[in-house]
């Protein structure tokens, strides 16, 4: 237990008097967590689009005023051909294009039924898929609008009478932000944590320290505990700044339980450090310990659920992320912060988490090697 | 009757083809200045790492303070003291806190800390810089400063891997008091050093060539042996030989 004091004392001493790299720990995810939410969401906004308005009649024009008020859709060309408008597409100034047929509104008057043609840029998918569709329900609605006007007498609608009304719980006014600061956190979270740990014993061993380090009958397990012990107090700091920036800036405010969110990353710290340590203990200089954890933290990044869902990945991405322990987080994260889960909703990802810790730690001590 | 505290019989590590150290044999006793010659790529290091269990050996056998050198290394450590050819006390820490710290993780209580701590810094007369970190240190104080933290729990031998390696003649002779006074203390000090007015102080000398111990006397003998004058032309006799170097 000595032992364990004097190295706690030790590193502690280290991290506060590197002032440059104790401010990059607490300032940079702080910052992130300011910023990035305001601009990673989903939502898609300023679709281009380019109309080819073969009919030119009031209803041509009325529907365009509809698209162009809905706060979607930028028009960047009015156009008299296709042609014209898929030049547009093709540099790039137009991301859809809508052609109203000749006879438009004619045809919808007398035959009662008209045809329209929507062409996509498909390079970026989301927005073209999105505003593929916002397109088609705003049409949808200019044509309910139309019926109604036409048929004011009758009563009798020929617009589908069922409609569904959704509610969205948990979430309900669908709001990107309270959606993607818990995940961003969680990242931020793992970041410092799998990145500090993984370089700090290669330091030690590329400064030379380890081998006065190693001459000593100190305790693997004591020297390992005494590297994951500051960093997990660190990762607990920065988390609670991070909540704090959650509150302040965005109003979000868990409704589950705090503490049991604390309980889960008390036990997540351990797990993403231990990986830390045990790839440091792997690693010969900062690196090979960089480029390492680098590889990792793409892969559990982008596997962990934060952008894109994953009940929606390949059989084989969802087996992975089954060992991510990121994906565990950011699902806790959103699971208390969100919709209220207590502690038993959570066991089972504080269970397998636990595992990870313990795992990962223990390899970590074996894998310290005071004799080569 | 002397007292063997390091005996190694065919000590020999290999890494792959080649051979670091290849089969030595020696005995050290208790309270002896051990000089460990050798030119540069001799094997010294990989020895002297061997005897402190910082390196498993391929093969052979060595007892260092009464331990095995295979089974029992966490033992040898609490025994022994270490100071690296490269400085390695904490440079982001004071000389205080680096004395405190290792003092600390070979278990001397706080009394003894403060105690030896004071008396350490007196001794060195680093009282000026006892708060100041070691990186602002010259080399000369933090090699004397290293050298203390190594013997600092009273180790029964203590390595010491070139300790005046770039250091001034002034400060070497200084450095050499300290090694007399831990001598006379009753530690045994085992030191690879390239001067041949170091190797003079010692003991006794060995000569290592190519991973092989091709030499091992007293300076005095060492000379008689070779007919010569001075320890520079027994270790030019025998270094001439040597194949590997850099």
């Amino acid at each position: 237990m000595r032992t364990i004091r004097f190295l706690l004392q030790k590193e502690f001493r280290q991290i506060f008097r590197n002032k440059i790299i104790l401010a990059m720990i607490i300032v940079m995810p702080a910052i992130q967590l300011m910023i990035l939410p305001l601009a990673a969401d989903y939502e898609v906004k300023n679709i281009n689009i380019a109309i080819v308005d073969n009919d030119r009649s009031t209803y041509s024009q009325r529907l365009i005023s509809t698209i162009t008020a809905s706060g979607y859709f930028r028009l960047t060309g009015y156009n008299g051909s296709f042609k014209e408008a898929f030049q547009l597409m093709e540099q790039d100034d137009a991301d859809l294009i809508l052609e109203v047929p000749s006879g438009f509104e004619k045809n919808l008057i007398r035959e009662d039924e008209q045809k329209m043609f929507i062409a996509v840029n498909a390079i970026n998918g989301v927005k073209a898929n999105l505003g593929g569709s916002y397109l088609s329900s705003i049409v949808k609605n200019f044509n309910k609008d139309i019926r109604l006007d036409l048929m004011p007498a009758k009563g009798v609608l020929q617009t589908p009478t069922i409609e569904i009304v959704s509610t969205n719980w948990f979430n309900n006014l669908l709001n990107y932000r309270v959606f993607m600061v818990p995940g961003i956190l969680a990242i931020l979270i793992t970041m410092i944590g799998g990145f500090l740990s993984c370089l700090n014993i290669v330091k030690e061993k590329e400064v030379g320290t380890i081998e006065q380090i190693n001459v000593t009958p100190i305790k693997k397990y004591n020297f390992i505990l005494g590297k994951l012990i500051p960093f997990w107090v660190l990762g607990n700091v920065v988390f609670t700044i991070g909540l704090l920036i959650s509150w302040l800036i965005y109003g979000i405010i868990p409704i589950g339980n705090i503490g049991v969110l604390y309980a889960f990353i008390a036990v997540y710290l351990l797990s993403v450090l231990g990986f830390g340590l045990l790839i440091s203990t792997f690693c010969e200089t900062q690196q090979q310990a960089m480029f390492i954890m680098f590889f990792f933290m793409m892969v559990f990044i982008l596997l962990g659920g934060l952008f894109t869902s994953i009940d929606s990945m390949p059989m084989w991405a969802q087996a992975i992320s089954k060992l991510n322990p990121v994906s565990y987080l950011i699902s806790v994260m959103r699971m208390v912060i969100l919709k209220g889960s207590s502690m038993k909703d959570i066991l089972p990802h504080l269970g397998i988490t636990f595992v990870f810790a313990l795992v990962l730690n223990v390899l970590a001590v074996i894998n310290y090697k005071k004799t080569s | 009757m002397k007292d063997t505290v390091i005996k190694t019989d065919k000590l020999t590590k290999r890494f792959g083809d080649f051979i670091a150290a290849n089969e030595i044999s020696f005995e050290v006793y208790r309270g002896e200045i051990f000089g460990f010659l050798g030119a540069n790529g001799a094997g010294k290091t990989t020895a002297m790492r061997m005897l402190c269990g910082l390196s498993a050996p391929s093969s052979g056998k060595a007892i260092i303070a009464g331990f095995d050198v295979y089974k029992q290394t966490e033992m040898i450590k609490r025994n022994i003291g270490y100071m690296s050819q490269k400085f390695s006390l904490y440079d982001d820490l004071t000389v205080l806190e680096n004395i405190h710290f290792f003092g600390g993780i070979y278990g001397l209580t706080d009394k003894q800390l403060e105690m030896k701590s004071k008396a350490l810094i007196e001794r060195l007369g680093l009282q000026q810089e006892a708060k100041k970190l070691v990186a602002s240190l010259p080399l000369g104080w933090k090699q004397k400063l290293s050298f203390s933290v190594a013997v600092l729990h009273d180790p029964k031998i203590v390595f010491l891997d070139e300790p005046t390696g770039g250091v001034d003649p002034v400060t070497r002779r200084q450095f050499w008091d300290l090694i007399y006074d831990a001598a006379d203390r009753g530690v045994t000090v085992f030191v690879t050093t390239h001067y041949m007015d170091e190797a003079e102080y010692c003991h006794r000398i060995s000569i290592m060539v190519d991973g092989r111990i091709e030499a091992l006397d007293t300076p005095k003998g060492l000379k008689q042996a070779f007919q010569v004058q001075s320890m520079d032309e027994v270790f030019y006799t025998l270094a001439r030989g040597a194949k590997r170097g850099d």
